[in-house]
């Protein structure tokens, strides 16, 4: 058995975290993206829309995050679909953070006054002007720091993709222990890296919502 | 000719029916003042002139137009009825010459420079044109909604629908919104306004609307409609409100 230093523990793990951030930030913007086009469903004047969104959103965050990693792992492979690991791991992450977005996002045009909406009205706006001009920017403004504190959940998600078999930050700690028998060394550098990539994601949303409170104006 | 024409209304919200058949003709130019208890159906059927809520029977047509509940008719309506809230509801990310500036580039594709000079003159018109980058919250509510008022004059609407638009003011500030729509009144401009200023009805307005029970239980003007209640309920709202 050869000798592991704890620089090469570190320079593991620090490798493997380049997949954890990779994978936070595609399941983080795919999750947006898809989350936009969940929004202007549910708040849409389609019922269907809405109630299919609404169906959605309960699902998603109704069940936990590794039984939708495993159904979509092995659900797709029951379709002849063989899917990597890394695959089926952005894919499940990204539908669990649309849920999860546009259920916040939707707070924030909900929140927006309907004052709003009736003052635009009455000065001749249609549906999609008053959103542009009129709610969304405030919407916006609202969901800034719930938001980024979201994304503190999607980093923390992706650990869950290591059961799967997608090597990043967790898997790699697991192989690492395995070969150096030293699992509180190795799992005290996980959390570690893990609170390095949280801590200023969940600080900078404290920030930003005293910020925002304080002056919530565009200025 | 009547600029606006109330027929018939009827409106429910379920089985709770608001306005019970509500018939009132608007001259040009003429300033009606609605008063009645609350719950009397006052703001309801503002925001049915506007559009706001649909009429469940009976029509309103502005200018000639029938009121229909599509986009465009509805598009076409508010071009020409502007409105003003109890509450205000300046955009609040917006600064007041912006306020002023948005429906008219938006909804009437205004080229900006010109929404900027019609915002600065409506701005002006309401005493407000130091007050053109500021944003809502640095105003007192009686500029705030002086703001609204702008707002809604550059759009240039032949009628202007106003809902109890000093009731959300301290006492102090009253005056400076009502001696604004007291010019507008003298220029001509016509109003259905909501009050609860007795003494600015009886000043200002040229004919009084008392609603009671979703019905138009009275009208006239002023000075007959107040010193000659014909109805108890009018008397006995009268002498509540004084
Ligand atoms: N969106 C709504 N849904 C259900 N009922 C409503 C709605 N809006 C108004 N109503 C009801 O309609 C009736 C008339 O309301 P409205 O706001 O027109 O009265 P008002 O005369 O303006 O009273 P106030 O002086 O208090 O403003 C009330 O009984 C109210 O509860
Ligand atoms: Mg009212």
């Amino acid at each position: 058995m050869t000798d592991f230093t704890t620089w090469d523990i570190l320079r593991n793990l620090l490798l493997a975290a380049r997949w954890t951030v990779l994978l936070s930030l595609v399941s983080f913007i795919g999750g947006s993206l898809v989350g936009v086009a969940l929004l202007f469903a549910r708040i849409g004047k389609s019922g269907g829309g809405r109630a299919f969104v609404k169906a959605y959103v309960e699902i998603f965050q109704g069940t936990p995050l590794l039984m939708q990693l495993f159904l979509t792992f092995f659900g797709l492979g029951l379709f002849g679909i063989d899917v990597p690991a890394w695959l089926a791991a952005g894919l499940a992450l990204i539908l669990w953070s649309a849920a999860f977005l546009t259920e916040i996002w939707r707070g924030c045009v909900e929140s927006v006054a309907k004052g709003q909406w009736e003052a635009s009205s009455s000065l001749g706006m249609g549906y999609l002007q008053q959103m542009r001009w009129v709610i969304l920017p405030q919407a916006l403004r609202v969901a800034v720091p719930p938001t980024v504190g979201f994304s503190v959940q999607v980093v923390k998600g992706t650990a869950l993709t290591s059961i799967i078999g997608f090597v990043e930050l967790s898997k790699a700690g697991t192989m690492v222990t395995n070969a150096t028998f030293e699992p509180f060394t190795v799992y005290g550098f996980v959390a570690l890296i893990y609170f390095c990539l949280c801590w200023p994601l969940s600080k900078s949303s404290q920030i930003l919502e005293r910020k925002l409170n304080v002056a919530h104006r565009n200025h | 000719m009547s600029l606006i024409e109330i027929t018939e209304v009827k409106k429910r919200f379920g089985d709770n029916e608001v306005l019970k058949g509500i018939n009132i003709d608007v001259a040009p130019g003429e300033v009606i003042a609605i008063i009645g208890k609350s719950g009397s159906g006052k703001s309801t059927l503002l925001r049915c002139i506007n559009g706001l809520e649909t009429i469940d029977e009976g029509s309103i047509s502005v200018a000639g137009a029938q009121l229909l509940p599509d986009e465009l008719h509805l598009k076409a309506l508010r071009l020409k009825v502007g409105m003003i809230f109890q509450g205000f509801n300046l955009f609040p990310h917006l600064t007041a010459g912006r306020n002023v500036m948005l429906s008219q580039m938006v909804v009437k594709k205004t080229p900006k420079a010109e929404a900027e000079g019609m915002a600065k003159k409506m701005l002006e018109r309401v005493g407000l044109a130091h007050k053109f980058d500021a944003y809502p919250d640095q105003l007192s509510g009686g500029q705030q909604q002086r703001v609204a008022i702008a707002r809604a004059l550059a759009m240039q609407p032949i009628a202007l629908l106003c809902d109890e638009i000093t009731s959300a003011l301290d006492p102090e500030l009253v005056n400076e919104v009502l001696s604004v729509v007291k010019e507008l009144a003298s220029e001509g401009m016509t109003l259905l306004m909501v009050t609860h200023e007795m003494r600015f009805a009886r000043d200002v307005c040229s004919r009084v609307v008392f609603m009671h029970q979703g019905r138009v239980h009275e009208i006239g003007p002023p000075e007959k409609v107040f010193a000659n209640p014909a109805t108890p309920e009018l008397k006995q709202f009268l002498g509540v409100i004084h």
